[in-house]
């Protein structure tokens, strides 16, 4: 390159530019409004025609929303107020009916002395699952250990337990915390045993009835555990073993343990479940057994057995394609041609199976999708290094699919809760239907419409966006790649 | 002990005899015979879909063949589970694309199948991880997860992992193919050290410098067939089938 030339085009600079602010129209805003709400002509009349929309619901609701009442004995009473209030022609929300009744939207006939009982087995719920769904966060679980515990504690408070129980609730859910603090690994036990303390909770009746079923476990695991290098049979011997216990020796047993020493809670029978008592019952019941349940289908239906992939097809689309309606009235009329003469079980626990294995079908399915999405070189690195089939599955494979999954389980879990009030149609009382029919039936609310629905569906919404916001949660701590 | 001992040096590392393989009516491997003694290195060559990765994939029967016996390290591959199983932990295998654990961390990648498939305290399994780390010269990387390393340092993990299980035999299924330019001398070095400590390997790869220096034979594949096997000196320097003669021109053509 000549001189001259290379003269022309060398450049240096030797002051280097300060950043400069963008124009008006492109910053703030303006430019947030111009971008998203006015960048055409198609997208100003969708924009104006969604601000119609939206003055159209407000002016209709609003009004009704502002004047709403708190306090009235009825629903006379109610419309008695507004038009004092707010002119003849008003309308307004009855939220009073809320206030009034709020406790069977929540409790349904169960003993109102014994408010404190589900309010423990909530609250414990949370003790229970805080190990499980909060094991990467220290912080997290100790924010909803404490809250779990005074929330709880203050709430049977506020609705009247007596000192006893508060003492011994104040004591065990501390205990717990402090296991989850110090011992985590035997936290997870004590998570294990949460429902048959829940059920004890709820249902009341001799702790030894519990202990029982929870010795069947025991036991199981110690004949497993005995003829651990026997494999297969083992396992089999442990569940007939089990088996065998629980239906000749558990109940005599149990009678004979609580003839000795009574451990008996007031006995709640299940029609007096009701509101959102039973729809947690049957939701966190259906949720805690339909993934395992899924699990398991979704590793058989792509297993190489064609026997075991054959009945995992069968039972998931066989399941998927009946309404859930179907399932419950089988539950509660059918199931018991089934059964030997004289047996009736609880419709609350036929209806938990029912909604179970419904709830099943579906993880199931989306549980395939994540075990699918899984490279096959994970597979095939999992086998080269020797795991069996089990390990492989357990350490490499599922926790990668249920990773992947999570938002599909959720969804799941979500739905099921929600349709939680499809129970109504077999005579039980859902805080949407039957609840909400009942105290409308009474004199002093007929007439009442939105304000139950509103009331309830507001409760399902939050404890819906919870758990999806969890799963958001959940997501984002076992992100990997850091991408 | 004695038996065993005598064992080791007498049989061969691999004995392959009269191995065929169909992917339906595919004939991918036809009449493979191949012995591997104790500590010799084999580079596997040949032209795309010779089957040459479905050959080494055989031997730890990540694919199962038809006919034909495979015997490694004295133990027959059947659908006996316990024989796959055995001869699984006894044979470590690298992959083209790493295949590491992602939801691991570089150590629990190394220390899982010691701990599960072995036995041992994950004390001990992560000193030997630490080791084999250490080796491939990424102790640092120990607590890190996979999707944050290069995909050279992912390599050389997937050989330590492999290591971890302190196998007889290694596989490598072209290990550098997925690799950018600059990174394939990390996992070749790696790979050469190895050979040095007298590991028995067989490596399908195309980097025939790597053949030159490290291996005792190489194996020229195509449709299936070994074509031709020489030391890497004849091979190179004085092939004898035209068909390899065609592919050395062009893979060291330009």
């Amino acid at each position: 390159m000549s001189e001259t030339h290379a003269q022309t085009v060398a450049y240096v600079r030797d002051t280097m530019l300060p950043p400069a602010p963008p124009p008006v129209t492109e910053r703030g805003a303006i430019k947030w409004l111009r971008e998203n709400l006015f960048s055409g002509p198609l997208n100003i009349v969708l924009t104006l025609i969604g601000l119609g929309i939206l003055w159209l619901l407000v002016s209709t609701i609003g009004p009704w929303l502002s004047h709403s009442v708190w306090n009235a004995n009825g629903m006379a009473d109610c419309r008695k107020i507004i038009a004092e209030t707010w002119g003849p022609d008003a309308t307004g929300a009855c939220f009073a009916l809320i206030k009034h009744r709020w406790n069977q939207f929540v409790f349904g006939f169960y003993p109102a002395a014994l408010y404190w009982r589900p309010v423990l087995a909530f609250g414990l719920l949370f003790l229970a699952l805080a190990p499980v769904l909060f094991s990467e966060s220290r912080r997290a679980r100790r924010i909803v250990l404490a809250l779990a515990t005074v929330l709880s504690f203050a709430i049977a408070l506020v609705l009247g337990a007596p000192m006893p129980a508060l003492a011994g609730m104040a004591l065990l859910m501390l205990a717990w915390a402090v296991l989850i603090e110090i011992r985590p690994a035997w936290a997870l036990l004590a998570s294990l045993v949460y429902p048959l303390l829940a059920v004890w909770l709820l249902w009341g009746g001799s702790l030894w009835s519990e202990i029982a079923v929870l010795a069947g476990f025991g036991i199981g695991f110690g004949v497993w555990r005995a003829g651990a290098r026997f494999g297969l049979f083992a396992v089999a011997a442990a569940a007939v073993v089990a088996v065998l216990w629980w239906l000749f020796l558990a109940g005599p047993v149990a009678a004979a343990l609580a003839g000795m020493l009574p451990l008996r809670l007031q006995p709640v029978s299940s029609d007096q479940f009701g509101g959102f008592v039973l729809s947690i019952t049957i939701g966190v019941a259906g949720i805690a057994l339909s993934l395992p349940l899924g699990i398991v289908l979704a590793l058989a239906r792509r297993s190489d057995l064609p026997v075991i992939k054959l009945l995992a097809v069968m039972f998931i689309e066989f399941i998927r394609g009946v309404p859930l309606i179907t399932l419950l009235f089988v539950a509660s009329l059918l199931l018991n041609y089934f059964l030997p003469p004289g047996t009736s079980f609880d419709i609350i626990l036929r209806v938990i199976i029912m909604v179970t294995l419904f709830a099943a079908a579906y993880m199931a399915e989306v549980i395939r999708g994540g075990l699918a999405a899984l490279p096959k070189g994970q597979y095939e690195a999992a086998d080269a290094l020797g795991l069996d089939y089990w390990k492989a599955q357990r350490l490499i494979v599922l926790p990668q699919a249920l990773k992947i999954s999570i938002p599909g389980i959720v969804s799941t879990f979500i739905g099921m809760f929600k349709d939680t009030t499809l129970v109504v149609f077999v005579g039980l009382f859902d805080p949407l239907k039957a609840m909400a029919d009942t105290i409308r039936a009474s004199f002093e609310w007929k007439g009442a419409y939105w304000e139950p629905y509103i009331f309830v569906g507001s409760i399902f919404f939050i404890l819906c966006f919870g758990m999806s916001r969890y799963s958001m949660y959940l997501e984002r701590r076992l992100k990997r790649d850091h991408r | 002990m004695q038996t065993q001992a005598q064992s080791q040096t007498d049989t061969p590392a691999i004995e392959i005899s009269r191995l065929n393989k169909w992917y339906g009516t595919f004939h991918v491997l036809r009449d493979i015979d191949l012995t591997v003694s104790r500590g010799e290195r084999i580079v596997i060559a040949g032209p795309s879909g010779s089957g040459k990765s479905t050959l080494i994939r055989c031997i730890n029967r990540l694919e199962e063949h038809q006919s034909g016996k495979i015997i490694v390290d004295g133990t027959e591959l059947t659908h006996d589970l316990k024989n796959i199983d055995k001869v699984r932990s006894e044979v470590g295998m690298v992959f083209q694309h790493f295949n590491l654990f992602p939801h691991l961390t570089i150590l629990e990648n190394c220390t899982l199948a010691p701990i599960w498939v072995r036995k041992i305290p994950r004390r001990e399994a992560e000193e030997t991880a630490m080791h084999f780390l250490t080796k491939v010269k990424i102790p640092d990387q120990a607590l890190k997860y996979p999707g944050q390393l290069s995909g050279g340092q992912q390599q050389r993990v997937a050989i330590a992992r492999a290591l971890c299980m302190r196998p007889r035999i290694m596989l490598f299924d072209e290990p550098t193919s997925a690799l950018d330019p600059e990174m394939i001398k990390e996992v070749l070095d790696t790979m050469i050290e190895l050979a040095e400590d007298g590991m028995t390997m067989l490596c399908v790869t195309h980097e025939m410098g790597f053949a030159q220096a490290v291996a005792h034979r190489v194996i020229f594949m195509d449709q299936g067939q070994i074509v031709e096997q020489n030391t890497p000196r004849e091979f190179f320097n004085n092939p004898q089938s035209e068909r390899t003669k065609l592919f050395l021109s062009q893979i060291l053509g330009h």
